[in-house]
């Protein structure tokens, strides 16, 4: 293992040093492992925060700042953080408006997230959580623990972030961040495995001339493991395996191809073309795109393509002005 | 010769207990992880091991004063340390049977297996997840069934406990042919029949760490 770290044991530690250092205007809560906004919070704001195991950064302490979270807590690698990080940074943002948690849809997530609200809940602090589960891979959801939730949630994150900005309730933030939720789908293809600091070799074997198509974040197995091909038939897979899933005609798309963490952009914008092109030809209309890495799994190489059924309501929020370490614009 | 103490579990017995826990989870870090890695996200070892071992540090730093607290302090620091759906079910254990014992200070074989029995009932209200899902029920359901025959039988604790123990490690072992239902091994189907669950692993360690610290001390 080849890594940029100091010690397995030390490197979530390292890295919200290295968030703190690098972005003032964020207050990192060392202890409790949560990134929240620097600013006082706005009183009457419905806050947002989400959180998950660390690894797939940006996603999500990437994403915390105007427009977007309020507060993000990180687990460890590829583990849900617990119940008293969520607690602890519920209370720091709560601005007597409500908190929503945006959860993706994980065991150890959903778990975690929903002691965290019985707590928040019995120290009068009003919860409402909002589910993605959005990974078209995963075909059987009844005997198993669901849908996995993937780049949906990004887009969950900023658009609900910005309604909450613009002063709407909690029922109202809630209601449309599982609308969002409701209309993203997405599928990941992973060319090779990620491998965890603390295990220090690849979590799973895959052939030097295979890829898994329709991994997880985790390296979850996807719908079958294919000969290597090219990006354009890769992206046609993609994009059928979304389209099959949801209906997305006559209806503005946004769309997000995210690396995996080991792939380089000329690669991402590369089959990025080629979804823009499969799309196009299917009468899909991309109104807002996004290419970049955003919902990543350590140094897996691949790609992940999200998209969602928007409406005009999402597209403004979209645009609305955005100010977080990953994500900024209008600001 | 049968001693007194083989009647009942003491505040000392539940402490010797999670510190032998600890000792388990230390020794079988890495196949825990392997077992994980075949199935689930390869960090149940190492996740565990962390818990455990912040379980044990604050049992010996501060001794609780009844059993209801021991187990009490074992179940949040686990929800605080381990992380992951481990941490929030194995929380949940402790938690539940924290509730139901409440400040006594010594528990029998009834008192014991009927506090197992809430531990294990908020696991599964909590997880969602039934015997033969391939997860930590299928080792702790079976316990749940030992400790209830042993007490209604009067059988004296450390062959309660023992054959509980032997419970939990044959629930273990009846995970590998089973594919998995919940979790981050459900996402395999099929594929994740013919392996060991690695929470059922742990799970029986649990049981076997109780049956084994117990027969020491009362030897």
């Amino acid at each position: 293992m080849k890594k940029l770290i100091n010690s397995p044991a030390t490197v979530l530690a390292d890295a919200l040093n290295g968030v703190a250092a690098a972005h003032h205007e964020l207050a990192v809560d060392f202890a409790n492992r949560v990134v929240s906004r620097g600013a006082a919070v706005k009183q009457g704001k419905v806050a947002l925060i989400s959180g998950g195991g660390s690894g797939h950064e940006p996603l999500h302490s990437g994403f915390v700042g105007l427009g977007m979270l309020d507060a993000a807590c990180a687990g460890e690698v590829f583990t849900s953080p617990t119940p008293d990080q969520m607690l602890a940074a519920t209370m720091t943002v709560n601005a007597g408006a409500g908190v929503l948690y945006i959860v993706k849809n994980y065991t150890g997530d959903v778990l975690n997230f929903e002691m965290a609200a019985e707590l928040a809940e019995a120290d009068g602090v009003q919860v409402k959580s909002v589910l993605v589960a959005d990974d078209v891979a995963v075909e059987d959801s009844t005997w198993t623990a669901g849908r996995r939730g993937v780049g949906t949630t990004v887009l969950v994150e900023k658009i609900a972030g910005a309604a909450a900005e613009e002063g709407r309730d909690l029922d109202a933030v809630h209601a449309l961040a599982t609308r969002v939720s409701e209309n993203g789908r997405s599928m990941g293809v992973a060319l090779t495995s990620a491998t965890l600091p603390a295990v220090g070799k690849p979590s799973f074997d895959l052939p030097e001339d295979e890829i898994e198509m329709g991994v997880g974040i985790h390296g979850e197995p996807g719908r079958k493991r294919v000969p290597l091909r090219p990006a354009s038939e890769i992206a046609e897979e993609l994009v059928s395996s979304i389209l099959s899933d949801h209906d997305f005609s006559g209806a503005p798309v946004i769309a997000m191809l995210s690396g995996l963490g080991g792939t380089p952009l000329i690669e991402l914008y590369a089959i990025y073309g080629d979804v823009a092109a499969l799309l196009e030809q299917r009468g899909i209309t991309v109104a807002r795109a996004l290419v970049g890495d955003y919902i990543t799994s350590l140094d897996m190489a691949g790609c992940s393509l999200t998209l969602l059924r928007a409406d005009e309501e999402m597209l403004r929020l979209w645009d609305a002005p955005v100010s977080t370490a990953a994500l900024r614009w209008g600001a | 010769m049968l001693t007194l103490e083989d009647s009942r579990l003491t505040v000392d017995d539940l402490i010797a207990w999670l510190v032998r826990f600890d000792e388990q989870i230390v020794e079988h870090a890495e196949r825990l992880t392997e077992l994980d890695s075949a199935i689930g996200d390869a960090d149940h070892g190492t996740n565990m091991a962390r818990g455990t071992a912040a379980v044990r540090l604050r049992l010996t730093e501060a001794r609780p004063d009844d059993a209801g607290a021991v187990l009490k302090s074992c179940g949040m620091t686990l929800v605080s340390t381990v992380g992951g759906a481990s941490g929030s079910l194995y929380g949940t254990l402790f938690l539940e049977m924290a509730k139901r014992v409440g400040a006594a200070s010594e528990l029998d074989t009834t008192v014991f297996a009927d506090a197992f029995r809430a531990g294990v009932a908020g696991v599964v209200a909590r997880g969602r997840a039934e015997p033969g899902d391939k997860t930590m029920i299928d080792a702790l359901q079976p316990t749940v069934d030992a400790l209830s025959t042993a007490a209604a039988g009067g059988v004296p604790l450390t062959k309660s406990l023992q054959a509980a123990a032997a419970a939990a490690a044959a629930g273990r072992d009846a995970t590998i042919p089973l594919v998995a239902r919940r979790g981050r091994a459900s996402y395999l189907g099929d594929r994740s029949a013919d392996h060991l669950d690695p929470g059922a692993t742990s799970a029986a360690l649990l049981v076997q760490s109780l049956a084994d610290s117990h027969a020491e001390r009362v030897r």
